[in-house]
């Protein structure tokens, strides 16, 4: 991916297996951020493809990229913040109801249906995740680990093949890393959903991966198992020997 | 001290600079010449004015902030409130202009017209959060449609109402798709161009539209086709009052007018306060706060946006064709930058996406001109400060929108 002069990502090549949990690891500037968002669809790759499942996506707007079943979280959590925790999970189902103007107009029993149904999901979602008693508060009032659940809620209610986490962990505590571990696990095991994630935290980068992918200026340094990566010199000399 | 003389003196030359040629010359006749004579007194006063002002500035700002905490606090918006007040001041609407002055009825329409913009606006601006300078366009549209509709092919109200609004709808949507792309200010002027061009085309297009005369002896409303009128337009076709055996009085008129403009205002209320519920409603608040997270959970902008554009723009279809009745004819004058302007401030006064507060608003702003008539020249400068008092005190409107649409009950 090249903007201008700078050459962001330099001939980058992964898979991501179903049901794989596919972290990509590197330091600040490397490059990751950016192949998150050629493969979301948020920036149009100026060389190289991108296929989900055998069917070509590269240059696909990042709308049309979700409805294929490819969702992503935010570094920086974007919720809709003065809309409701409810709300939110709500809006998340939009492909899901009947969006239709005659039918919601006249309160025609399709259009009731599906919204009870959206309701029910939404309810599952925030026992799910144990936010159920913030139902009604503000998405912005939430605590910021909270909010971070939310947002991967969000993601999962539109029954995603690829969960893409943008630093799921930044700015959680000890704890909420460890359930955020768990998390992860239990949405990969109940769910069969992939998870491509980026991360610095490298205690659960090596604690949930199938596979890592190092990157560096734009490029890859290698890509393996945990214990691949771990004891890879290039690796260690590059990031890990910097921590 | 030395700061603040030297910040009143350049407010003092700046005010000079902007007195001078407004007020501070005259152009006079010499005889047979026209020569421009300067008012260098009113400069000098003015100077004086703003330097001291400046000078003071802490010590009158004292008296604002008292003001700001001493007013009253304002409830958000009552929620979707009792069936039964509602159905009370519906009746009270009803029965109301029975017994009222015809002036009186007469301001009430006009605000009910005013409401169905401001609600259609409620839905561009309030609702998705695209700042749309250009409503009046759509308006000109709606009521021009009806007018051309008679003037060519005959067309009555009824008949003509639903084609308004679909053209409208049309001009919204075709209008829509060049501005999406575009974000807060370069969306306001493109709209605000859009609503010109559309007024000069009207202008302009002297054989179809009237050009600058417009179209006059556009019929009112009738009543189940039966006309409402003092004698039968068509030979032959009896009137309302001939079939029912009244007699015919002008209030009536009025009163029928007024009538007619609640049924198309309750419905321009009811239909908005439905699709704010619908996912075409939470779509477009979802868009409003972030366009982005909006794209990566499937969402379309362009086709959001579209859809609010279009539909309030089908409102203001229904609120021109309406006007265009009501006043028996349309032209270009009535569909300047102004209208725009003004159905926004209903809209950001009432309290951004509030239907209560923005009817409320319509209320406010279209009657108080009325009764303040002797300040008829001072209107817009009163107007202006409305607006600025308002964002010092309460910015987010009168009523601001009671939030949230739906809730989860345990």
């Amino acid at each position: 991916m090249r903007f201008g002069g700078l050459l962001a990502v330099d001939s980058v090549a992964f898979d991501v297996r179903r049901d794989e949990v596919f972290a990509i690891i590197g330091p600040n500037g490397a490059g990751k951020t950016t192949v998150f968002n050629c493969v979301g669809g948020f920036y149009k790759p100026t060389a190289g493809t991108i296929t989900m499942d055998g069917k070509s996506i590269t240059g696909m707007p990042s709308h049309n990229v979700a409805r294929q079943g490819l969702v992503r979280t935010f570094q920086n959590v974007r919720l809709f913040k003065q809309l409701t925790v409810l709300e939110n999970l709500l809006v998340a189902q939009h492909t899901q109801v009947e969006t239709r103007l005659l039918p919601g107009l006249l309160k025609l029993k399709s259009y009731r249906r599906a919204e009870e149904e959206a309701m029910d999901r939404a309810a599952e979602w925030l026992d799910f995740m144990g936010l159920r008693e913030f139902a009604n508060r503000e998405a912005g009032n939430l605590a910021y680990g909270h909010q971070r659940r939310l947002e991967i809620a969000r993601c999962m209610i539109t029954k995603p093949r690829l969960l893409m986490l943008d630093e799921p962990a930044a700015g959680l505590n000890p704890q909420e890393k460890r359930d955020l571990q768990g998390l992860i696990d239990r949405l990969r095991r109940e769910f069969g959903v992939a998870v491509l994630l980026i991360e610095h935290d490298m205690s659960l980068i090596m604690g949930i991966s199938d596979r890592i992918l190092v990157m560096e200026h734009g490029k890859t340094i290698t890509t393996g198992t945990p214990e691949q990566v771990q004891s890879d010199e290039r690796v260690i000399k590059a990031y890990l020997g910097e921590e | 001290m030395q700061i603040s003389f030297k910040n009143a003196f350049i407010a003092a030359i700046l005010t000079a600079v902007i007195v001078t040629p407004v007020f501070g010359l005259h152009l006079t006749r010499q005889g047979a010449q026209t020569i421009m004579a300067p008012n260098w007194n009113i400069v000098l006063i003015a100077m004086a004015v703003v330097f001291v002002g400046q000078l003071l500035r802490p010590w009158l700002a004292l008296p604002f902030k008292a003001l700001r905490s001493a007013l009253p606090v304002l409830p958000a918006s009552p929620a979707r409130g009792n069936k039964w007040i509602i159905a009370l001041a519906i009746a009270a609407a009803v029965i109301w202009p029975f017994f009222g002055g015809r002036s009186s009825v007469d301001i009430a329409t006009l605000v009910l017209i005013y409401v169905m913009l401001a609600l259609g606006l409620n839905i561009v601006v309030g609702f998705a959060g695209l700042l749309d300078l250009g409503f009046v366009g759509f308006y000109a549209v709606g009521a021009y449609t009806y007018a051309l509709l008679y003037h060519w092919a005959g067309w009555g109200f009824w008949e003509a109402l639903p084609l308004a609004g679909a053209m409208s709808a049309l001009f919204g949507f075709v209008l829509g798709f060049p501005v999406l792309r575009l974000r807060g200010d370069y969306l306001a002027i493109v709209t605000l161009g859009f609503g010109e061009i559309i007024r000069l085309l009207l202008i302009n297009l002297n054989q179809f539209t009237g050009g600058p005369d417009g179209i006059s002896g556009v019929p009112k409303p009738t009543v189940f086709g039966m006309e409402m009128a003092r004698r039968s337009s068509q030979e032959g076709v009896s009137t309302f009052h001939e079939i029912l055996g009244w007699t015919f009085n002008n209030q009536h008129m009025v009163v029928y007018l007024y009538l007619m403009a609640l049924l198309l205002a309750l419905i321009t209320l009811g239909v908005s306060t439905r699709l704010i519920r619908m996912p075409v409603g939470r779509a477009w608040e979802a868009l409003r706060e972030d366009e982005i997270a909006c794209r990566s959970l499937g969402l379309n902008p362009t086709r959001i946006k579209l859809s609010a554009f279009t539909l309030g723009a089908m409102f203001a279809g229904f609120g021109g064709a309406f006007f265009a009745a009501r006043q028996g004819l349309v032209n270009p004058e009535s569909f300047t930058f102004i209208e725009s302007a003004l159905i926004l401030a209903i809209v950001v006064l009432g309290g951004m996406g509030s239907q209560v507060g923005v009817i409320l608003a319509a209320i406010i702003l279209t009657v108080l001109p009325e009764l303040a008539r002797e300040f008829a020249e001072y209107r817009m400068l009163l107007f202006g400060l409305v607006m600025v008092l308002m964002m010092m005190w309460r910015p987010q409107g009168l009523l601001p929108m009671k939030r949230p649409h739906r809730e989860l009950k345990s």
